[in-house]
């Protein structure tokens, strides 16, 4: 066996898109030595693709908008099936979190009096994302790490080197998270970790760990999400005994590109949406005012004329149903194409050529003009995009407390960002993903530095970490074994087949069978080479991975027995009060996992107050309103 | 140990990694030698033109028009009436071009521009993007003399300068060969598009847009000269083109004077 | 619309290494990653490619080819004659760590140096408060993606190894104009731009222009900007009388 490099941190953080560096800077803040773990190069997250804006309620394009706006939003957006309690932390804590970027330099832009503009968004009462551009994620990503360094600065300059309290580890991927004890006693000692480029192991110990991994949406075929987001952190959280959350909710952006094929599922920005573009059937029609759900009637435009009053005087008319919840728009979409009335490619049309100036376009959607001139070699400044859904990000996650995003279940791992579930309920708003990065990233280094303060230093034993060597040399004994990349490929198409956009009972059974055939072939996963940036190797140690989070969304999906936000079931069509009040968690069991009911805790009196009782009626059972109301008498 | 990328390797140092061993000069498969060739000879066949004029000393005014290789005519040699300002008592051989061209040539030699397109075409530092330089060394511009191109906002200045009188000479060119005012010839005309030009080249350079607003911090504490700036900044999109354009036309007006003052065609007089 | 294509591909490990040749399927509307992908899981599945996005936003899938650094993911195929060999290989400016995979770690260190952003020490966050119109110039380096095309393709580095050590490159450069135009900076960073980062080895030839995936003008917005910032500091006789004698305040 080769030599193994063995370094102590305090702190270590998986992942450095928004929520890994946010949570580093806080664990480094806080006076701990820490490690960021990138799978890719410092700066290129997946949090860059993110472009609408980052939520926040600083009423500063309009005065009226609060905390309370935002919370209710939230709540509405994700069915009610939120952590009242993260959404209502995220809600309080957005706006300083958005603050403190600009403090590191972030440069948004402003509104007349100076102040960081915000712009409209599908399913925000009042202008609300702060945003550059179409490329907000770029510049958050960017102002973090540029504070990373900024503090790497002080420490050479207090202690004659860069990496003396927060190092960078790129192109480092962990592949097991080291666990000791069991029950209560279960604790976090540390990560295992390759190099990628070398190939070498290290290993890193530590009392904290936070997984900051993002999401798992290249379990699907169509998605816009980077190779990355393979649900490493959601299945070493169960595997080292945590859970997750509401698993069966993802979330299929309604606007992805459609063609040419080598770009399917590429986002196309909510901004093009919220800036006046419209989306329309083969037959020209805006559909969207057919598909005006119940429960949001009284907040959108019945008619085209109001809709369109709305852009340029919004306190007067209701907003247009192209920013119905994204869910809505996705089925929607969804629903008209299988009706034969989609666009040539499979999509329908998204057209902001007809609406603005061609000026105003390439100014407030550079990216996307971008995009499509030269992938798809469409001028949107003259012709209409086509657009279809693509998988974007997942609602569940580890399960963890609100208020220090610990896993639950294993003391010392933190989970924050996508990665950890709870906030978003069934569906997530546009530009809630941003702030939830940063809220819950702070919350988390903050916590993992407290923790690591009182657990102290941690120590592994040789053969844990032999144990974790093996494991991750196993591939190449298998040399003339399966293709990894085959398996991703059939896994993918699996997936986007049986656990879409919309599922039934019979395509969910089947999924899970499939899923035991696509494990025997995974475990005889072979490659050949050197360990030097194998991209084989890499995947074929991500496909259990995969595996393990696809069994655990099919498994749940099957589970839920109703419509809600991200998951449709063809065969439930119908939002039900009674589930509601279930979170479905899921375990690792066995060399599969299991899915266990649990209530979800009960909305407190102040914060359920902020809601209409004839809102409410929508989403709940009479019982609760009953107590509710009794509360409120 | 460069943490960033490579944390460690098995043996605790950085890996020892070299370029891509590719051998060829470049793999770029286009003709990219055609844009440094095209401009290699526009320039050389500028310089030939200018040297050899600046050397003639002679058919370069005739009543109202000067070439503006001579303008302002400074020495004691030039023809009566060629200059308004007080002639320095220089030798009848040298020719007055001499002491004007510095100053022009000058602002064009340090212009940003021009050093593009004389670095690639030719010093060939570098030929074309991502085409291997021949040269075994390289200090850009941080030593004698090219240390000097810094200087560029003086040549500038002194552009100005020569914008005045070049349009001053265009102004008295509404006269008629005997002076009288209120006529207009082929060559006022060519007088006047000259200077403007030249101004259109002058404004449009990086250290007019850098002088009038660019050093600036806040735009919004300075509305006007923010104002002046974004108009500067539009010109300074196509400095390029008005390098070129200017300098074939200054070319162009010398030799419309040169055919004019040397008898060989006459200039022609609308009214 | 399904057509075979030649690809040459460079192939090997920390430098020493070869173009090797595959015959690949090409469908309608791919491009050269897609290419790339499909030579990994049918013919070679450890080829070393480093991609994320596949959308032209992260700049990770940086190479040259045919002999122009581009991004693999934002180069369609179309743009080749069909049967015409295409050549892809690492970076040549960046040591390289396998195939098309290169080791960029300079530009991180270079970057490290420049001094953060240093806010007025007295302003809190949310008190912030500046003008669309001063924050444009220093918004349109932040697009930037981090491809480190620019400084693979500048001459100055590319051509001359030995001058790592005192040029930067035109990304580095570029965040350096972009502190320095930010209107709430409180740092000087010219005489470290000139003296420490090299500003001076930049002559001005524009190559990081032509070859930047997202359009900035590095050139004309940053570096020739902060060439004249530099001037006003270091070659310039009359602003430095002014400065010392305090003709001008500190406006600016």
């Amino acid at each position: 066996m080769s030599q193994i490099t063995k370094l102590q941190f305090d702190v270590i953080v998986v992942g450095a898109g928004g929520a890994g560096l946010r949570a580093a800077i806080a664990a480094r803040e806080a006076g701990k030595k820490t490690a960021i773990l990138s799978k890719s190069l410092f700066g290129k997250a997946h949090t860059v693709m993110a472009e609408g804006g980052i939520a926040a309620s600083m009423g500063n394009v309009n005065s009226n908008d609060n905390w309370k706006v935002h919370f209710c939003d939230t709540m509405r957006g994700g069915k009610f099936l939120n952590h009242y309690r993260m959404a209502e932390l995220h809600a309080k804590e957005a706006p300083d979190r958005v603050w403190e970027l600009e403090a590191w330099g972030a440069l948004f832009d402003r509104t007349p009096d100076g102040k960081i503009s915000q712009r409209n968004f599908g399913g925000h009462e009042y202008p609300r994302l702060a945003h550059v551009g179409d490329r907000t994620g770029l510049e958050m990503i960017r102002t973090l790490q540029q504070r990373v360094v900024a503090l790497q600065q002080q420490d050479k300059a207090e202690f004659g080197d860069y990496d003396a309290m927060i190092q960078v580890f790129a192109e480092t991927s962990v592949s097991h998270v080291f666990v000791s004890g069991e029950g209560a006693d279960r604790k976090v000692s540390g990560a295992f970790a390759y190099a990628r480029g070398t190939g070498d192991f290290i290993v890193f110990e530590a009392p904290s760990v936070i997984l900051a991994t993002g999401g798992i949406g290249k379990s699907f075929k169509v998605t816009s999400n980077s190779w990355e987001y393979t649900g490493d952190g959601h299945s070493m959280a169960l595997i080292s005994g945590g859970s997750l959350v509401n698993m069966e909710f993802v979330q299929f952006h309604p606007t992805g590109m459609v063609w040419p094929l080598s770009v399917k599922g590429i986002l196309v920005t909510e901004s093009v949406r919220g800036d006046g573009g419209v989306l329309t059937n083969s037959e020209g029609r805006r559909f969207m005012f057919d598909y005006i759900p119940d429960v949001f009637k009284a907040q959108y435009a019945k008619t085209e004329e109001e809709a369109d009053r709305w852009y340029t005087d919004p306190d007067n008319n209701k907003r247009p149903p192209e920013l119905l919840p994204r869910d809505e728009v996705a089925r929607a979409i969804n629903t008209e194409v299988k009706a034969g009335r989609g666009s040539p490619h499979g999509g329908v049309f998204l057209d902001v050529s007809k609406r603005l100036p061609a000026d105003v376009i390439r100014a407030k959607l550079p990216s996307m003009w971008h995009q499509f001139k030269e992938l798809a070699d469409v001028d949107i400044t003259l012709e209409p995009m086509e657009v279809g859904p693509t998988c974007h990000y997942v609602m569940g996650g580890i399960e963890v407390d609100p208020d220090t995003q610990q896993a639950v279940g294993v003391k010392g791992l933190y989970a924050a960002g996508e990665s950890s579930g709870g906030m978003h309920g069934s569906n997530r708003l546009g530009g809630n993903s941003l702030s939830d990065l940063l809220v819950f990233g702070k919350r988390a280094g903050d916590a993992a530095a407290e923790y690591a303060s009182a657990a102290g230093p941690v120590t592994l034993s040789d053969a844990e970490i032999a144990a974790a060597e093996t494991a991750a040399m196993a591939p190449f004994s298998n040399a003339g074994g399966e293709n990894p990349y085959a398996i991703q490929q059939e896994l993918q198409q699996m997936m986007n087949d049986y656990v879409g956009i919309i599922r039934t009972e019979d395509e969910l059974k089947q999924a899970l069978v499939e899923i035991e055939k696509f494990k025997e072939r995974a475990a005889r996963v072979g490659v050949k080479g050197t360990r030097q940036y194998n991209p084989a190797w890499h995947i074929a140690l991500d496909l259990p991975h995969q595996l393990v989070v696809s069994e655990c969304i099919a498994r749940a999906a099957l589970g839920r027995e109703e419509s809600r936000g991200g998951h449709t079931r063809d065969d439930f069509a119908k939002m039900s009060p009674e589930w509601r009040q279930v979170n479905l968690i899921c375990y690792a069991e066995g060399t599969g996992v299991r899915v266990e009911k649990q209530a979800l805790p009960t909305i407190p009196q102040e914060l359920v107050s902020l809601f209409d009782s004839s809102e409410l009626s929508k989403y709940m059972t009479q019982a609760e309103l009953d107590s509710i109301a009794q509360g409120t008498a | 140990m460069s943490s960033v990328t490579t944390p460690v390797s098995t043996d605790g140092q950085p890996p020892k990694r070299k370029r891509a061993e590719i051998g060829v000069k470049t793999l770029r498969t286009d003709r990219y030698w055609v844009q440094p060739l095209v401009t290699f000879i526009a320039l050389m066949l500028f310089v030939i033109y200018s040297t050899w004029r600046a050397f003639m000393n002679a058919d370069y005014f005739y009543e109202p028009l000067i070439s503006p290789f001579y303008s302002p005519c400074l020495s004691t040699a030039c023809p009566p009436g060629s200059s308004f300002w007080t002639p320095l008592d220089l030798p009848v051989a040298f020719s007055p071009a001499l002491l004007i061209l510095i100053f022009p040539l000058g602002f064009r030699l340090t212009c940003y521009y021009y050093r593009k397109s004389y670095y690639r075409a030719f010093w060939q530092s570098p030929p074309a993007c991502a085409v291997a330089e021949p040269h075994g060394k390289y200090t850009g511009e941080t030593r004698f003399p090219l240390i000097f191109q810094n200087a560029h906002r003086y040549f500038f200045y002194a552009g100005l300068a020569f914008n005045a009188l070049l349009t001053y000479d265009a102004i008295i060119a509404f006269r008629n060969h005997e002076g009288q005012w209120g006529h207009a010839s082929v060559g006022t005309l060519v007088l006047i598009l000259n200077a403007a030009f030249l101004w259109f080249y002058s404004l449009s350079c990086h250290s007019c847009r850098h002088a009038i607003g660019g050093r600036l911090k806040n735009f919004s504490k300075h509305p006007a000269r923010y104002k002046m700036w974004t108009w500067v900044s539009k010109l300074n999109g196509n400095h390029m083109r008005y390098a070129w354009i200017s300098m074939v036309f200054v070319a162009f007006t010398d030799f419309y004077v040169y055919l004019v003052a040397s008898g060989k065609i006459t200039n022609f007089y609308f009214f | 619309m399904t057509y075979t294509a030649n690809f040459r591909v460079w192939r090997g490990i920390g430098g020493e290494g070869e173009l090797q040749d595959y015959t690949v399927e090409v469908n309608e509307g791919e491009v050269v990653l897609d290419v790339i992908h499909r030579i990994q899981a049918t013919q070679e599945p450890d080829l070393g490619v480093r991609w994320n996005c596949k959308a032209g936003k992260c700049g990770s899938c940086s190479a040259e080819i045919n002999g122009k650094p581009r991004l693999m993911c934002m180069t369609r195929m179309n743009t080749f004659e069909e049967g015409a060999p295409v050549t892809v290989t690492p970076m040549r400016t960046f040591p390289v760590i396998r195939d098309l995979v290169t080791d960029v770690s300079f530009n991180y260190e270079k970057g490290r140096q420049v001094p953060a952003f240093s806010p007025p020490k007295d302003l809190k966050p949310g008190d912030f408060r500046m003008q669309q119109k001063d924050v444009e110039r220093s918004q349109e380096f932040r697009k930037c993606i981090e491809c480190f095309l620019c400084t693979n393709t500048c001459h100055a580095v590319r051509d001359h190894e030995e001058n790592v050590k005192f040029f930067a490159g035109p990304r580095v450069l570029m965040r350096t104009a972009e502190l320095d135009m930010h209107p709430l900076d409180t740092l000087d960073r010219r005489r470290m731009a000139q003296d420490e980062l090299g500003l001076g080895y930049c002559n001005i030839t524009k190559c990081c222009t032509e070859v930047c995936p997202e359009h900035i003008h590095i050139t004309d917005n940053a570096l020739i900007p902060l060439k004249e910032r530099v001037a006003d500091l270091k070659y310039d006789p009359l602003r430095w009388l002014g400065n010392k004698i305090r003709v001008r305040g500190k406006d600016d």
